[in-house]
C-alpha cells in the first residue's frame, strides 16, 4: 500500500495537474468549498422564505426545500447533466454541473439548519431590536442572523464533512476528483483494487474526521460561551466585590 | 403625551385590556401595578407597539400610533423600552450594545454614538465596563446596560416592564437608582413594577389595574393610604403583610 502511496500521490491529490487538468483531493476539495460558500448565501435566503409571512414566498422555499430533501443528490446530479444542455442548448462542463447540483443540495439543508438557529434564538433579542426602532430587515441582519448563524456553526461545519462525501459522486459524470482518481488509478493498477480503495477510504477519513473534529471543538466552545450567559454565585460574588473596590 | 381611548385587546377569546382610558402627561412617572396576569405588560406593550390593539385609540404626542402611515420604526425610536429580561445583544460588548440603534437606526457616526455610549455608561456607573460582554455582567448590571441602550436613542419616553423582577434582591437598587435619577431628570416614565417603595418615592401615579381593567388612578399617598377599590385594598394590605 506505502508503495502506491509514494508512486501515484501526485494522481490523488492533484489528478493530472500541472500538466492536465485539476483533479483528485485538491478537486474534492475545491468543490466542497465552492459548493459551501455558494449554498451558504442561498440557504439564508431559503430559510428567511421559510420564515416568511408571505404565503407565496413561503410555499416557493418550502416546495424547494422539501422536493429537494426528498431526491437523492445522484438524481439531481443525472438531471443537471441531462436536462441542462437540453434547455440551454449548450454542453455544460461537468465540474459546473456537479458544483450546481451540490450547491442546491447543500443549501436546501442548510437552509433548515439556518432556520433551526433562528428559531431557537430567544424572541426578547428580535423584539428589543424592534423596540430600537430597527426594521424587520436591520434586525434579521445584525441581531438575529450573527447570532443563529454563529450557534449553528457546529452544524455547518458537520455539514460540510458530508458536502465532502457528496463530491464523490462527480465520479458518475466524470468529474476528475478524488474517487474518479483512485479509480482511474485502479484501473491502470489492475491487480490492488483492495489497496487503492483502501486509500481512498483512509484519505476521507482523515479529511471529514478533520473536520468533524473541528465542528467538535467549536460546539464546545459555543456551549461553553452560552454558559457564561447564565450567572453563576461565584461571578455575581466576584464582581460585587469589585464593584466595592 | 399618551393618551388612551376606549382601548380593548382580545388574545384570542382572553379579554387582555378593557376599555383603557388613560393619559400620561408629558414628564410624569406613572406606576402601573397590580396581580399577576392583570393585564399590566399588555397595556405597557401597546404604547410602543410590541402588542397590537384591536378597538379604541393610543395617541403619543398627539400621533395616532396605528395610522396606517405612521412609520413604526421611527415612531419607537422616541420611546425606550426596559425588557424584564434586559434582552441584551449576547454577540456584542455592552459599547455596541448602546452605540448599534444610533449608527445602525438613527445614522449617527461611529465616533459620535461611541462618545454618547460612553457617556451613557457613566451615567449608570458602568463606564469601566465598555468592554465587557453582556454574559460577564451580573443581572443588575446588564439591566443597566439596558437602560443606557434605550437612552442612546435619546427618548422622551421610557417603558419598563418589571425591570427589576428578575434580579436578585441585592441587585434591584442599583436599578432603582438609575431609574430615579431619570426621574428626576424630568423624564416621561411608565413602569410595570413590584417595587412599592420606589412607586411611593418616585412615582406622581399609581394605575392599580386588575383583569384587564384600570380599578384604581391616584397619586401615591392616596394609593397606600386610602384605595378606594375593593381589589386595590386587599392588594395594598398584602404588600403591607409582608
Amino acid at each position: 500500500m506505502w508503495d502506491i502511496i509514494q508512486n501515484h500521490y501526485q494522481l490523488l491529490l492533484l489528478g493530472t495537474f500541472p500538466q492536465g487538468p485539476l483533479g483528485g483531493l485538491a478537486l474534492t476539495l475545491v468543490l466542497s468549498i465552492l459548493g459551501l460558500c455558494i449554498s451558504f448565501p442561498l440557504s439564508i435566503l431559503l430559510a428567511l422564505g421559510r420564515l416568511s409571512k408571505f404565503p407565496p414566498v413561503y410555499y416557493l422555499a418550502t416546495t424547494i426545500v422539501y422536493v429537494v430533501r426528498g431526491t437523492p443528490l445522484l438524481m439531481l446530479i443525472f438531471w443537471s447533466y441531462f436536462l441542462l444542455p437540453l434547455l440551454i442548448g449548450n454542453t455544460v462542463n461537468p465540474f459546473v454541473t456537479l458544483l450546481c447540483s451540490l450547491v442546491i443540495y447543500e443549501a436546501a439543508y442548510l437552509s433548515e439548519v439556518v432556520r433551526a438557529g433562528i428559531v431557537a434564538l430567544p424572541p426578547g433579542q428580535a423584539e428589543a431590536a424592534r423596540a430600537l426602532g430597527f426594521g424587520r430587515a436591520k434586525t434579521m441582519i445584525y441581531i438575529v442572523l450573527p447570532q443563529a448563524i454563529y450557534n449553528m456553526l457546529p452544524s455547518i461545519v458537520s455539514q460540510f464533512a458530508s458536502l465532502i462525501k457528496e463530491t464523490s459522486l462527480g465520479y458518475v459524470i466524470s468529474v476528475h476528483e478524488l474517487t474518479s482518481a483512485a479509480n482511474r488509478l485502479n484501473s491502470e493498477l489492475l491487480t490492488k483494487p483492495f489497496e487503492v480503495f483502501a486509500i481512498l477510504a483512509l484519505t476521507y477519513f482523515l479529511v471529514c474526521s478533520t473536520v468533524t473534529f473541528i465542528a467538535h471543538v467549536l460546539e464546545r466552545r459555543i456551549a461553553k460561551r452560552r454558559q457564561g450567559q447564565s450567572i453563576t454565585p461565584s461571578r455575581v460574588h466576584r464582581d460585587q466585590i469589585y464593584e466595592s473596590q | 403625551m399618551i393618551r388612551f381611548t376606549k382601548v380593548n385587546k382580545w388574545y384570542g377569546p382572553d379579554h387582555a385590556l378593557i376599555d383603557i382610558d388613560v393619559v400620561i402627561p408629558q414628564g410624569e412617572v406613572v406606576v402601573v401595578c397590580g396581580p399577576s396576569g392583570s393585564g399590566k405588560s399588555t397595556f405597557l406593550r401597546t404604547i410602543n407597539r410590541l402588542e397590537n390593539i384591536q378597538e379604541g385609540r393610543i395617541l403619543v404626542d398627539g400621533t395616532d400610533i396605528y395610522d396606517p402611515k405612521l412609520n413604526v420604526n421611527r415612531f419607537r425610536q422616541k420611546i425606550g423600552f426596559v425588557f424584564q429580561q434586559f434582552n441584551l445583544f449576547p454577540h456584542l460588548n455592552v459599547l455596541d450594545n448602546i452605540c448599534c440603534a444610533p449608527i445602525k437606526v438613527a445614522g449617527k457616526s461611529k465616533a459620535q454614538a461611541r462618545a454618547l455610549g460612553l457617556q451613557l455608561l457613566e451615567r449608570v456607573g458602568l463606564e469601566h465596563k465598555a468592554q465587557a460582554y453582556p454574559q460577564q455582567l451580573s443581572g443588575g448590571q446588564q439591566q443597566r446596560v439596558a437602560i443606557a441602550r434605550a437612552l442612546a436613542m435619546e427618548p422622551p419616553i421610557m417603558l419598563f416592564d418589571e425591570p427589576t423582577s428578575a434580579l436578585d434582591p441585592e441587585m434591584v437598587g442599583e436599578v432603582l437608582q438609575v431609574m430615579k435619577q431619570l426621574a428626576k431628570g424630568g423624564m416621561t416614565m411608565v413602569c410595570v413594577t413590584h417595587e412599592m417603595g420606589f412607586a411611593r418615592e418616585v412615582a406622581d401615579r399609581i394605575l392599580f389595574m386588575d383583569a384587564g381593567r384600570i380599578e384604581e388612578d391616584s397619586v401615591p399617598d392616596v394609593f397606600f393610604a386610602n384605595p378606594r377599590h375593593p381589589r386595590a385594598r386587599a392588594f395594598v394590605a398584602d404588600l403591607s403583610g409582608h
